[in-house]
Formats: structure tokens, C-alpha cells, sequence
């Protein structure tokens, strides 16, 4: 339960973070995914480049178009409510269920989901909003749709010289119906199978399902699952060709996500 | 790999290790500082037995390596001496049986001290969804639990003040 031996680097601002990246140093934030692997050896970097102490890596902004949040700011900020609105009111409750409070305290929301682990909660929500990652890299700033960012099982859209720099979100009107659903038998080990349904007044209701050992699956127009829940969960479970009891959480997972947001 | 120097301050003194970067808090503050308050179960951030409070918040010392550790405020178990929460805990724990081998005590503490303070309303199922993160292997939730919510009830009796932490 050693690492192997790796080295470390805090880049003082940006430039130098990417140019660390550009000679292969491993990106780590809140270390709350990366620390466990590299204890477990799973994964063996040569050097982490810390992003924590970066200028604006943590804090939420309100910009003209929705809420911009730097990758570094935690779960438990979000949580305690550092982002404001009815999006706010979603992200804490998602937030409040990721892992432990001591986890919470130093994960963030940018490095669950740049880390990708399939059953990461921050992987199973985001994709719900109609919102993008904000990838920095030598040209500047890219913006990549939510939905589009997981690509695998610790897979992203980002490049090899790119980090995550903010993750930006509609402010959602307060009429915005959300309902989830996350199987754990213990709080705070990983899912089981999680689904989460989002209703924005006048857009089309978007579902994901995810946890599911694959990327999140995302319904974009979910309007047949509020309608009927039972059914259009047995129809999206049943090509995924899941073991029966898993296929059960998923469906289950998604009827309860829909019950609630419908 | 060679060491590099990490500097903190450790239950409100400053510390000065030369480690690995591989190092994690846990060892560092056991094998370096020779604070050996801070225990080690599982090694992957899932037991809670090595919880410690860093910049202000309880945190796992075992996935946090060295270098991300310089320059932070470190609280161990050792660092609670003067703290009338701990103090109340500490009672709390005794009365109700909440140490049986005593393993996860460090760590259970250092959540339970978080939990009285920042929810102060909290039931009996709030408790035990946070104390989740803290694993009693004896199986003493049952009085852990108690000892929790006894000096909750006493706090919302009569308020006691905490010292804060060194942030």
C-alpha cells in the first residue's frame, strides 16, 4: 500500500502546469481518486504536477450565460452550497452523497470527472446539463459538450497536453424538476448503477444512466421515461446486455429518477 | 527517487521532514514526526482510521502524499489537548464504551468533532451516514452513535466553544 516512487512539481500558474503535461507529468487535483491508485500501484507516474494552488483552479463565477466552476473546487464546497441557484440546489445534493466528508474535503469536481471512473458521481450527473468542459491546452481555451466528455472507462475527450480548467453550467429557471437515484449498500462506496433525469421548463427532459462499468448513457429527450417510467426503463436496459440483477439496479435506478423528477 | 524537504506546521508548531515525495501524511507523521496517534488501516482512503484535520477539515492522511503536504496545517489526534469538543467527546466515548480495541478512535474522533460541529441538528441517521466513512472492525457503532449524539444534545443544552483550528 506504498507508492511506487514518483515526483512531484507545483507549477506556479498555467503555463507552467501545461508545460509540465507537455513532459508527461500525471495532472492531480484533489488526489482523491489518483491517491488510492497510486497506493494500490494502479497507476505509476513518473511525476504529478499539482494543480491545487493554481490562480482561479477553485471558485464558482456567475457569468452572462449560466455559472462557471474552476475544476479545483471541491465537493464539499459545492455541498455547502458554493454554487448558487436551483443548479446550486442540485449539485449539493448530488455532492453530499460522493464518497465521505474527509474525501469530499480535498476531492473536486473537475478531477472526478477528468479521472473518469465510470462510476464517479460528477461522471453520472454532468451530462445531464446542457454545459461544457472547459479544456486548457497550448492554444488556449476548447469547450467540449458535458455529454460528449466521458468517452470511456477512464477515457476523455481532453488531450495529452490538456487539463480541465472549469466545467460551465446553465443557471436553471427555478420551476427545473431533478430526479436521482444511486444504489449503494454502504453511503459513500461507489454505485452500483445511478440515473438521474433533468427537466428544464420548455427544453425536452434529458436522462443519464450510468455506473454501469461503461460510459454514462445519455437519453437526450427522456420525455417517453416521465411518461412511462416502467416501461421505457425496461426498453433503454434491455440492449445493454447487463447480468440480470445489475439490469435490475439499472432499470429501478431509472424509475426512480424519473418518478422523482416527473 | 530523492527526498525533498516538506515543511508544515503540525499541531500549531512548525515541522520539518525530508521524505520521498511517495510519502504519504500518515507515514510521515508517524515514522518522521513520530506522532503515532494517527493510525493506519486500509491504505486507500476507505477505512477513515488515519483522518486527520487538514487546513481546517478532516482529511485522509493516507492519499495525501508528501509534497502536496507542504506548506499545510496539520491536526492529529495528539493536537486536541486544549479543545473542550474533543474534551466532551473524549468523556462521551468513555461512558458510552465507543473505544473497544481502540484502532479506529483517532480517526472516529477526529470525524465525530467534525460532525458535532458542523451539524449541529444532527439525528441519529445523520450520525451514522457520516460517521460511514469510518470503519469500527470491534463493530461499536452502537456506542460511538451515543457518545455523538450525547454531546450534541449537551451542545444544543449549552453551547461549548470550540478552538478553532490553526487555519
Amino acid at each position: 500500500m506504498k507508492p511506487a516512487a514518483f515526483g512531484y512539481a507545483r507549477p506556479a500558474d498555467w503555463g507552467a502546469a501545461l508545460a509540465l503535461l507537455a513532459e508527461g507529468a500525471r495532472p492531480v487535483s484533489g488526489g482523491q481518486s489518483l491517491g488510492p491508485m497510486l497506493n494500490l500501484r494502479l497507476a505509476q507516474p513518473g511525476r504529478v504536477a499539482d494543480l491545487r494552488h493554481l490562480p482561479g483552479f477553485a471558485g464558482v463565477e456567475t457569468t452572462p450565460v449560466g455559472l462557471r466552476i474552476g475544476a479545483g473546487t471541491t465537493h464539499a464546497a459545492i455541498e455547502d452550497g458554493a454554487v448558487p441557484g436551483r443548479t446550486g440546489e442540485i449539485l449539493a445534493r448530488v455532492a453530499r452523497r460522493i464518497a465521505y466528508r474527509a474525501v469530499r474535503n480535498r476531492g473536486t469536481i473537475g478531477g472526478s470527472l477528468a479521472h473518469a471512473d465510470p462510476a464517479a458521481d460528477w461522471v453520472a450527473v454532468l451530462p445531464c446539463f446542457a454545459g461544457q468542459a472547459v479544456a486548457l491546452g497550448p492554444a488556449g481555451e476548447r469547450r467540449i459538450p458535458l455529454d460528449a466528455f466521458v468517452l470511456g472507462i477512464f477515457e476523455t475527450a481532453l488531450r495529452g497536453d490538456e487539463v480541465l480548467r472549469a466545467i460551465e453550467l446553465p443557471a436553471l429557471p427555478p420551476g427545473t424538476r431533478w430526479g436521482h437515484w444511486k444504489f449503494c449498500r454502504k453511503p459513500g462506496e461507489f454505485s452500483k448503477a445511478t440515473a438521474c433525469v433533468l427537466a428544464v421548463p420548455g427544453a425536452a427532459p434529458r436522462a443519464v444512466l450510468a455506473a454501469l462499468d461503461a460510459p454514462p448513457l445519455v437519453i437526450a429527450d427522456a420525455s417517453a421515461l416521465l411518461a412511462a417510467p416502467a416501461d421505457e426503463a425496461a426498453r433503454i436496459v434491455a440492449p445493454l446486455g447487463l447480468e440480470p440483477w445489475r439490469a435490475a439496479l439499472a432499470r429501478t435506478a431509472l424509475i426512480r429518477a424519473a418518478t422523482e423528477a416527473a | 527517487m530523492s527526498k525533498v524537504p516538506v515543511r508544515l506546521t503540525v499541531n500549531g508548531r512548525p515541522a520539518e521532514a525530508f521524505v520521498e515525495p511517495r510519502t504519504h501524511l500518515a507515514d510521515l507523521l508517524r515514522g518522521e514526526l513520530l506522532l503515532t496517534g494517527t493510525h493506519l488501516g486500509c491504505e486507500h482512503g476507505v477505512c477513515g482510521a488515519c483522518t486527520v484535520e487538514l487546513d481546517g477539515a478532516p482529511a485522509r492522511a493516507c492519499i495525501t502524499h508528501a509534497g502536496a503536504c507542504d506548506g499545510a496545517t496539520v491536526r492529529t489526534i495528539e493536537g486536541f489537548g486544549e479543545d473542550a469538543v474533543m474534551a466532551a467527546l473524549r468523556e462521551a466515548f468513555t461512558a458510552e464504551h465507543a473505544l473497544q480495541c481502540g484502532y479506529c478512535t483517532p480517526g472516529m474522533l477526529v470525524t465525530a468533532r467534525d460532525i458535532v460541529l458542523r451539524l449541529p441538528e444532527a439525528d441519529e441517521a445523520r450520525v451514522r451516514e457520516e460517521l460511514a466513512g469510518n470503519l469500527c472492525r470491534c463493530t461499536g457503532y452502537r456506542g460511538i452513535v451515543r457518545a455523538i449524539l450525547g454531546v450534541l444534545a449537551a451542545r444544543r443544552a449549552q453551547p461549548v466553544a470550540a478552538i478553532p483550528s490553526g487555519r
